[in-house]
């Protein structure tokens, strides 16, 4: 990892430690955010992704370890903290029964802009966020989509440097998860950093300059998304078998060779480069008699491959 | 951040939002009104009371009780807030939680005082006489202004302690039963003797009887001052409590 100097980074924590009762939600999280970037942290239900965002938004007390958040502390300068972030969680934080254009001017209000420059900020946040038609109706008649895009405008109405997002899309549709990450690749141009918290491999290969791996509270894999593809086979030959017996037996031949092994859906993967010419030797190596091996199919390794083996047990 | 703005703009926020919640308002309007008939009409004729005719008796009675249902409606807000991730959002702008609370209660407090308007004025059409003059009215209302506001803080710590708002609805049952074995509807010496004890020394009591004393132009006694007590000291227990709640809440 690249040295920087304090100013560059716009998160780092050491050693962030949280139990609930018994369960050990998070132990010992070392991350570090450079500045203007777009930070995922990826990871299965339960890993601890939303206690990391509540502590980071100092909403919730860490029991062990620091963070600093665009270079205050979460525990001895949360108000300042709180001046420099958005946080916008996976349930939208908005009332139902207000307008979009009234939730907004309320927030704006609340960071302590004056009436008019209120009511104006509310309107261009509308505007950037394409719900300028739907900031006179009531927020409880909006669809998913217009809920998160106008949650997260209302974590902006005061110009954050961090902008924490807990899981942007999840219970989107494909469609408006696209919108979303336009959304978030435009807060980037504007210099903010972006935390984001996701469960999709999809998402953080889309968006995000660094990836960390979370499981069981602590950090299994942290880089860029390609570099984190890399620690896994980068090709693979999946072969569908026939039958069962020709599955077994396969299978005991192969021994160490075999990467994936599926006894349900009769596939067994090994390591290839890719080429044609690689893949034909393979098949022939394998299932000489041209009877065994009803379908193959090469596969690219894909976060996927790198969050399930990293989360495997 | 000013803190001060926080207050007025979580205030209109809360009155923006019962506004919207027309069922609810209604509830906490035309129940009262709907008690106070089915008093006056169905029960009043097998009631004596001191007062000559029952409606004089029992209208700062459903007054009371409309206080009740009102403040009951800030626990239902006040528990929306803590269950649905907006607490999260105001706090993450270090937006301080007592104002969001006081929005809460101001809303309630306005609420509650358009409420007892309407019960006064189906009260006066149906023979409410009230013979209070200008200071009478004034301490009237005073005294039924902090009721209300004690119980609308009530009503936030049951909301700050429920699991949902449903279960924060259900904890101010309180409220609205205790006017029932006080003065409120019928004199507690009406009352079986074991329960004098209870609800002579209720807050109801002073409250309504101070209210029908200033109202009626009685001699209301010491009861403005012990309603003022019990307002006073509930607020001093409630206030600290909510605080302790919305911290424990937040942990």
């Amino acid at each position: 990892m690249h040295r920087a100097p304090e100013a560059e980074w716009a998160i780092r924590t050491r050693g962030l430690s949280k139990a609930y009762g018994s369960v050990q939600v998070l132990a010992g999280l070392d991350l570090q955010v450079r500045r203007g970037s777009v930070f995922a942290l990826l990871g299965p239900n339960g890993a601890g992704k939303t206690t990391t965002v509540r502590i980071l938004a100092t909403l919730t007390r860490a029991d062990a370890g620091q963070a600093t958040v665009a270079g205050h502390d979460v525990l001895t300068a949360r108000s300042q903290v709180r001046r420099a972030i958005s946080l916008t969680g996976q349930y939208a934080a908005l009332d139902e029964e207000q307008t979009g254009l009234e939730n907004l001017r309320m927030m704006a209000r609340l960071r302590g802009l004056p009436r008019a420059a209120s009511r104006d900020r509310a309107q261009e946040l509308l505007e950037r966020f394409a719900l300028t038609d739907a900031g006179h109706r009531r927020v409880s008649t909006y669809s998913g989509g217009m809920r998160r895009r106008l949650d997260i405008a209302a974590g902006l109405v005061s110009d954050p440097e961090v902008v924490f997002l807990d899981e942007p899309t999840t219970g989107l549709d494909p469609r408006s998860r696209r919108t979303m990450w336009e959304t978030v690749g435009s807060l980037t141009q504007a210099g903010v950093t972006v935390f984001l918290t996701t469960q999709y491999l999809e998402e953080a290969d889309q968006l995000a300059d660094r990836v960390a791996v979370l499981d069981g509270g602590r950090v299994r894999a942290q880089g860029t998304p390609e570099e984190l593809k890399k620690t896994v086979t980068a090709q693979r030959l999946d072969l569908t078998m026939a039958g069962r017996a020709a599955y077994t037996q396969l299978a005991g031949r192969l021994g160490g060779r075999v990467l994936h092994q599926s006894p349900e859906e009769l596939v067994l993967g090994v390591a290839t480069d890719g080429s044609a010419a690689h893949v034909r030797a393979l098949l022939d190596e394998l299932d000489p008699t041209r009877e065994q091996v009803a379908r193959f199919a090469v596969h690219n390794a894909t976060l996927d491959d790198v969050f399930l083996e990293l989360t495997h047990e | 951040m000013s803190d001060l703005t926080a207050y007025p703009v979580l205030a209109g926020r809360s009155i923006r939002l019962t506004r919207r919640n027309l069922d609810a308002v209604l509830t906490a309007l035309v129940l009262p009104v709907m008690l106070m008939l089915v008093f006056v009409y169905f029960f009043g004729g097998a009631i004596e009371t001191s007062t000559g005719k029952y409606v004089t008796y029992v209208a700062p009675g459903v007054l009371i009780l409309c206080a009740g249902y009102g403040a009951s409606m800030t626990a239902t807000t006040v528990s929306n807030d803590m269950t649905n991730g907006i607490i999260d959002r105001f706090r993450s702008m270090d937006t301080s939680p007592t104002a969001v609370l006081t929005g809460h209660v101001a809303a309630s407090v306005a609420r509650n005082a358009v409420a007892t308007s309407a019960v006064l004025a189906v009260a006066f059409a149906i023979g409410f006489r009230p013979q209070a003059g200008p200071a009478g009215w004034l301490a009237a209302s005073g005294i039924l202004l902090l009721y209300i506001t004690t119980l609308s803080w009530l009503g936030a710590a049951a909301g700050l302690l429920a699991k949902t708002p449903e279960a924060a609805g259900g904890f101010t049952f309180a409220m609205l039963f205790l006017p029932y074995p006080s003065s409120a509807f019928v004199p507690i010496d009406t009352m079986p003797d074991w329960l004098h004890g209870f609800s002579d020394n209720q807050p109801v009591t002073p409250v309504i009887e101070s209210l029908r004393g200033l109202l009626l132009d009685q001699p209301a006694g010491n009861s403005p001052w012990l309603a003022l007590a019990w307002c006073l000291g509930l607020l001093a227990v409630t206030l600290p409590v909510c605080g302790a709640l919305f911290r424990r809440r937040i942990g």
